[in-house]
């Protein structure tokens, strides 16, 4: 039975992944998780320069999910290669690097710092919520996607994701843009703007007023959006949004996603990861489904 | 060893106050493995509530792998833990986060200081302090709970708001009161009372560990929900951030910003 993928060249041993920022770069969720049973962890974006990230309450719980505003806190590229890309570099994984910036230049110094580095893919965060208002409209407009893909794949030495945000009219729109501009993939969906208001304290639940929301409430969403994002283009998409199981990660697969990001879930189970790998090769048992590949896209 | 996630049995669950439970957990994996001041998340049954509640441990019974927790309703996930009968079962994380510094009690003077919903970890602080301890604890009212269990395990000073135990005031007026002297304080509990025992300890200059809260989602140091601010900029985080679930709960007074 073949559950491996191939995406911009990299092939992974299974399609599933851990979604950035909910797993930070390993460490933490090794106590739980056999890393060199996952498809790639995806490391939580890092940025050219150490961000403090957004003040507390940084989290709120929401029906079937939760919102957060973390915004974006990381300890910059420098340590971040001296100290995270060494320690994952003992398991046999793959290696995504999930880069943010508020502007171009940061996104270029840190892909450029990122050439030499041992790590497999890039995965290009042009999709938080939770930073800067005015830059968000970046990611939602198709004209500075796609320029923003060309400038980065110009540097890059590694394949590159293009991450979307799902907080768009028309995802398909977005998903081609990347495509011209040369991304190698596409993942989606980043957190959806939201907002909840404490009533007993009268003010917002989060300090940042709004934040993203995750989770299983957003998963028919992300779906949707993933199948929009794959008939739209002929890059591989990433699909994640609120997969708690191996059941909504084949929905995923089925609308067209050819790996799976597990993010929120890592939260409600630390073993939500291998649990999905482990359903994925049981489903595919029973189905007498001898490659991944029969599944992925198969709902059209 | 390592954290884990595992089922618990509710060996009993009493009210011991208006709106205040206490719960033994059969968990001999995570018991085994705990310490004073450290904590657990427990989930909910109720798949519409996704996040585990961080809950403080009150006491450890390692010979019957057994975990006391004393809280509060705080909302519906609470709520719901408070609803479970004695035989049923919770799924729990932990043990999490660092705990109190034991070993730096031998030999010393040590005020155990818990206000509210932040007493309950100084039971088992007290149980096994090494030095001379002092529990005092800050109550609003004449709903004192906890109380027997304290004084069996040392020496316990109340203060209540309105005074109708002990001293009136908080844990501060209590010291005074009681003129009560310490070489290292153990604290947890609301953040202006923090502060004060942090600005006490200062002036007193002897060393404080305070042990702190807020928001969590993963409970482990990976998704940096729950931050507090650090006097330095911290290793981890190259950041004045300091994890509280990981780096914390407990830290020492002067390392963080309150």
């Amino acid at each position: 039975m073949n559950m491996k993928v191939k995406i911009g060249g990299v092939e992974f041993k299974n399609p599933v992944m851990t979604a950035s920022g909910t797993f930070g770069s390993g460490a933490e969720y090794s106590e739980f998780v056999d890393l060199n049973k996952l498809g790639a962890v995806v490391t939580k974006g890092v940025a050219d320069v150490p961000w403090p990230g957004n003040p507390t309450p940084r989290i709120a719980e929401v029906h079937s999910g939760m919102m957060n505003a973390i915004g974006l806190q990381n300890p910059g590229v420098e340590v971040f290669c001296k100290r995270d890309i060494p320690y994952l570099q003992q398991f046999d994984t793959k290696v995504i690097v999930n880069v943010c910036g508020h502007a171009p230049e940061e996104y270029l110094a840190v892909v450029e710092r990122l050439a030499q580095e041992p790590v497999d893919m890039l995965e290009i965060n042009i999709s938080c919520p939770n930073v800067n208002a005015n830059f968000l409209a970046f990611g939602q407009d198709p004209k500075h996607v796609e320029e923003l893909t060309a400038q980065i794949k110009k540097i890059a030495k590694q394949p590159v994701i293009m991450k979307l945000t799902p907080n768009v009219t028309d995802i398909a729109e977005i998903a081609k843009a990347a495509e011209a501009g040369g991304a190698d993939a596409v993942s989606l969906i980043n957190t959806l703007t939201g907002m909840k208001i404490d009533v007993n304290r009268r003010t917002f639940a989060l300090a940042n007023k709004t934040g993203g929301v995750s989770g299983p409430c957003v998963k028919p969403i992300a779906v949707r959006m993933v199948y929009q994002a794959a008939q739209a283009v002929k890059i591989p998409v990433i699909g994640m949004g609120g997969i708690q199981n191996a059941e909504d990660a084949l929905e995923f697969i089925l609308a067209g996603a050819c790996a799976v990001a597990v993010g929120t879930a890592n939260f409600i189970n630390p073993y939500a990861t291998l649990e999905i790998i482990d359903g994925i090769r049981d489903y595919m048992e029973k189905n007498q489904i001898e490659d991944i590949y029969e599944l992925i896209g198969a709902v059209k | 060893m390592a954290k884990l996630k595992m089922t618990g049995r509710i060996i009993s669950q009493e009210m011991i106050s208006p709106d205040i439970y206490s719960m033994w957990l059969s968990a001999p994996e995570i018991a085994g493995q705990a310490a004073p001041g450290q904590f657990i998340s427990l989930y909910c049954e109720d798949s519409g509530r996704i996040l585990p509640r961080p809950i403080s441990i009150c006491e450890i019974d390692k010979e019957k792998g057994a975990l006391r927790i004393v809280y509060r309703i705080a909302g519906e996930g609470t709520r719901e833990f408070s609803q479970k009968q004695p035989g049923g079962t919770m799924d729990i994380l932990g043990p999490l986060g660092n705990g109190f510094p034991m070993e730096e009690t031998k030999g010393k003077r040590v005020f155990l200081m818990g206000g509210g919903i932040g007493i309950p970890p100084m039971l088992e602080t007290a149980k096994q302090c090494l030095g001379e301890a002092t529990a005092i604890a800050g109550y609003r009212d004449q709903n004192v709970f906890l109380k027997e269990e304290f004084e069996k395990a040392g020496k316990f000073v109340i203060a209540t708001e309105d005074g109708s135990v002990g001293t009136r005031g908080n844990v501060m007026d209590a010291i005074r009161e009681n003129h009560l002297e310490a070489d290292l304080i153990f604290a947890c509990g609301p953040a202006p009372m923090l502060r004060a025992i942090k600005a006490y300890a200062q002036e007193q200059d002897i060393p404080c560990y305070i042990s702190m809260e807020e928001r969590m989602a993963c409970g482990i140091g990976a998704c940096l929900a729950c931050v507090c601010k650090s006097k330095e900029v911290d290793a981890h985080s190259q950041v004045h951030n300091k994890r509280i679930c990981k780096d914390g709960p407990v830290f020492l007074s002067t390392e963080v910003e309150l």
